[in-house]
């Protein structure tokens, strides 16, 4: 499954005083998976992305394929193992992403829950100029419709943008883009969000501490989601920075324009991830020729293996894109906002080696992981915060959003072990979740609400 | 109690925690299309007439369960599919996990579903300021709710093991059985208010299910005493 990076367009929203170019996010870029499904597929072999492929079965030939592998033999002997491998951690990488989308969902409806901020409108961002405070139904939807196709303009924009930046190799604007982003993602909303939870909780702080606090943060932040780091701290500082875009994205976007929004970010996911002139399908498709990994701050990893230290003999600098890529897949990287994503773990230093399949490779088989890319941790977020924020029905209706997102997760992890492609993440579970959003806050409340005032069980 | 049986056999096998998650899909689907069912119904109907009312409730939650014990039926012939795949894809032939695992997880995770649906809004105003019972109805309510869920949840859990058994075994019966049970179950919590009339039959129900799930599931007394005996 394709993980989606989508880098956050929360810059947006300090932006609305300032012009600055922040809030051009990068253009979400999906963000592909290596991830393993194997648990209902048949197929999935997630690791073994080499080119062919495809474990139809124990004994097939897939080896064969190998591009430029002459050992047929060897490969089919290997891929019987690394099928085996893939079955069992196949489900364990599900998981990997379950617990951030998870953790990231519990995050966003806590804060939802108790912080009052977050619910109030206090405003509209640039990019959905038109206020939803008509008062005929009518009204409403054109603005908000309006509004949405004025934003996802906006995101086309970036992403084009940053396409081509990344074809014409102007690296260092990127780079210094995506650090600038995420020094304000960082800073400045961490600033915004800590001062509102100590509000809420009417516990004091002196701006010292606060100031010192602050910039430990965001110093550490800054190394870990740029540089090397630990990968837990990695992956906790991307679920941070995630829901803190979320957040601002449940705060500022007014209510029926974040629903058409979600729909119509899934749509363009869609299309851009897999038609062939997608931006997000170049993007990956030019990284991979060039044997790069994706930009660091993009997208969510749930493992790593740092190379530097390995004594492989294979694992060279080019290596690891190659790695990451899982030959022959396309990674689509869906960079939504562009501060945020950086914080990415996108720096999967596969452990896999790329091509020759020597037995010391299936070692690292496990270690490689899933990537998803950060939009989608955020637009799944938003989803399940605005259902906790405004639906009637409380938590019913956020229960059942979260399962909903979660199975669209596992579905869409099953058809990336399918088809061994990038994949975009957000469709599936978008769809599910707003299904069962509007069915239960309209069907099942009214029910469950009857059934609980007589007590009666089901 | 269903938390704790969640942490301790489920928690550490990921494909367990999938199979559960799809449970509780499974389940809410199932909620959804009795709920819409209920709201056309009720919506076609006159809504000042109390008795059509709670007559059209009652009918919504034995359509309810019905479509409840559908799905499960789906839902196993989903996973007797995925086993299938699973043996395929294994080396030594036989699946990482069996089907009594695959009907109990499911049967978790239908159970948490209910459970969590039924619960959860009473617990989050729960935390909220009130008087239970203020306008006369049961100060137990509180109460009674927890035990009625977590019976619930166990029930549905000892259901999923005999649905899945019996449709393994082709025994019609059992699955018949297991649809009357939860059909009387349901049936019984229209006494409540008075609770002796729900609580106590669906406990007595439990036990009896419990015990048929267990001696389904390989385990005999003898194996009972010894876990006991030693254990302790």
């Amino acid at each position: 499954m394709i993980t989606f990076m989508n880098n956050s367009d929360s810059e947006e929203e300090p932006c609305n005083e300032r012009t600055s170019l922040m809030s051009a996010e990068s253009p979400p870029v999906p963000s592909y998976q290596d991830g393993l499904q194997a648990s209902e597929a048949g197929e999935a072999q997630a690791h073994r992305k080499r080119r062919a492929g495809s474990g139809r079965g124990p004994n097939n030939i897939t080896g064969g394929e190998m591009s430029g592998s002459g050992v047929a033999v060897r490969e089919s002997a290997l891929e019987n193992e690394e099928e085996e491998l893939t079955l069992k951690y196949g489900a364990k990488h599900v998981i990997m992403l379950f617990v951030p989308v998870t953790l990231c969902m519990i995050v966003v409806v806590a804060t939802i829950k108790s912080v009052r901020f977050y619910t109030e409108k206090n405003g509209q961002l640039i990019y959905t100029p038109f206020s939803e405070d008509t008062p005929s139904v009518g009204q409403r939807l054109l603005n908000s419709v309006l509004n949405t196709i004025i934003m996802i303009s906006v995101i086309i924009v970036m992403t084009v943008f940053l396409v081509l930046l990344y074809k014409y190799r102007c690296y260092k604007f990127i780079h210094g883009w995506l650090i600038l982003s995420s020094l304000m993602l960082l800073f400045l909303f961490t600033y915004i969000y800590l001062g509102e939870v100590l509000k809420t909780y009417n516990v004091a702080m002196d701006y010292p501490t606060l100031f010192i606090v602050i910039w430990n943060f965001g110093a550490v932040g800054m190394i870990c989601i740029h540089w090397k780091g630990p990968l837990q701290l990695q992956q906790a500082y991307l679920i941070m920075i995630s829901a803190l875009m979320a957040l601002v994205f449940i705060k500022y976007l007014p209510e029926w324009s974040a629903w058409v929004i979600l729909g119509a970010i899934s749509i363009y996911d869609l299309m851009a991830v897999l038609c062939p002139k997608g931006p997000l399908r170049m993007l990956v498709e030019t990284a991979q020729e060039r044997n790069e990994p994706i930009f660091p701050a993009l997208i969510y990893s749930s493992a790593m293996m740092w190379t530097v230290g390995m004594a492989k003999p294979d694992t060279a600098a080019g290596g690891p894109s190659q790695q990451t890529w899982d030959a022959g897949e396309d990674g689509r990287e869906h960079l939504r906002s562009p501060s945020h994503a950086e914080s990415q773990m996108a720096e999967t230093r596969s452990p896999v080696p790329p091509r020759p399949v020597t037995s010391l490779e299936e070692l690292e088989e496990e270690e490689r992981g899933v990537k998803l890319g950060l939009g989608d941790f955020i637009f799944y977020s938003v989803l399940v915060g605005k259902a906790a924020a405004t639906a009637s029905g409380d938590w019913n209706t956020t229960l059942a959003c979260f399962v909903a997102i979660l199975i669209g997760l596992c579905l869409t992890l099953l058809l990336l072990a399918v088809f061994k492609k990038a994949l975009p993440a957000l469709p599936i579970s978008i769809t599910f979740g707003l299904i069962f959003y509007f069915s239960t806050d309209n069907l099942v409340r009214p029910f469950m609400d009857t059934l609980a005032s007589h007590q009666l069980y089901i | 109690p269903a938390f704790g049986l969640f942490l301790f056999t489920i928690a550490r096998d990921p494909l367990r925690i999938i199979i559960l998650i799809a449970g509780a899909f499974f389940w809410l689907v199932s909620l959804l299309l009795s709920s819409l069912i209920w709201f056309i119904a009720v919506k076609a109907s006159d809504p000042r007439d109390e008795r059509l009312q709670k007559g059209l409730l009652i009918f919504g939650v034995m359509f309810s369960v019905l479509l409840q014990e559908a799905f499960r039926f789906l839902y196993y012939k989903l996973l007797r599919k995925a086993i299938e795949g699973l043996v395929a894809l294994s080396e030594d032939g036989c699946s990482p996990i069996s089907i009594q695992q695959m009907a109990y997880v499911a049967g978790v995770g239908f159970g948490l579903m209910s459970g969590a649906f039924s619960m959860i809004n009473l617990l989050a105003d729960a935390l909220g300021p009130g008087t239970v019972g203020i306008h006369g109805d049961s100060q137990l309510y509180f109460l009674t709710s927890a035990f009625m869920t977590m019976v619930l949840i166990f029930l549905h859990t000892f259901w999923g093991i005999l649905f899945f058994h019996g449709c393994e075994h082709r025994r019609w019966w059992e699955i018949a059985a297991v649809v009357v049970m939860h059909l009387t179950v349901s049936g019984s919590s229209f006494c409540n208010p008075m609770y002796v009339g729900s609580l106590v039959p669906s406990y007595l129900l439990m036990a009896a299910a419990a015990a048929w799930a267990y001696l389904l599931s390989g385990g005999s007394v003898q194996n009972l005493r010894r876990f006991l005996l030693c254990k302790c």
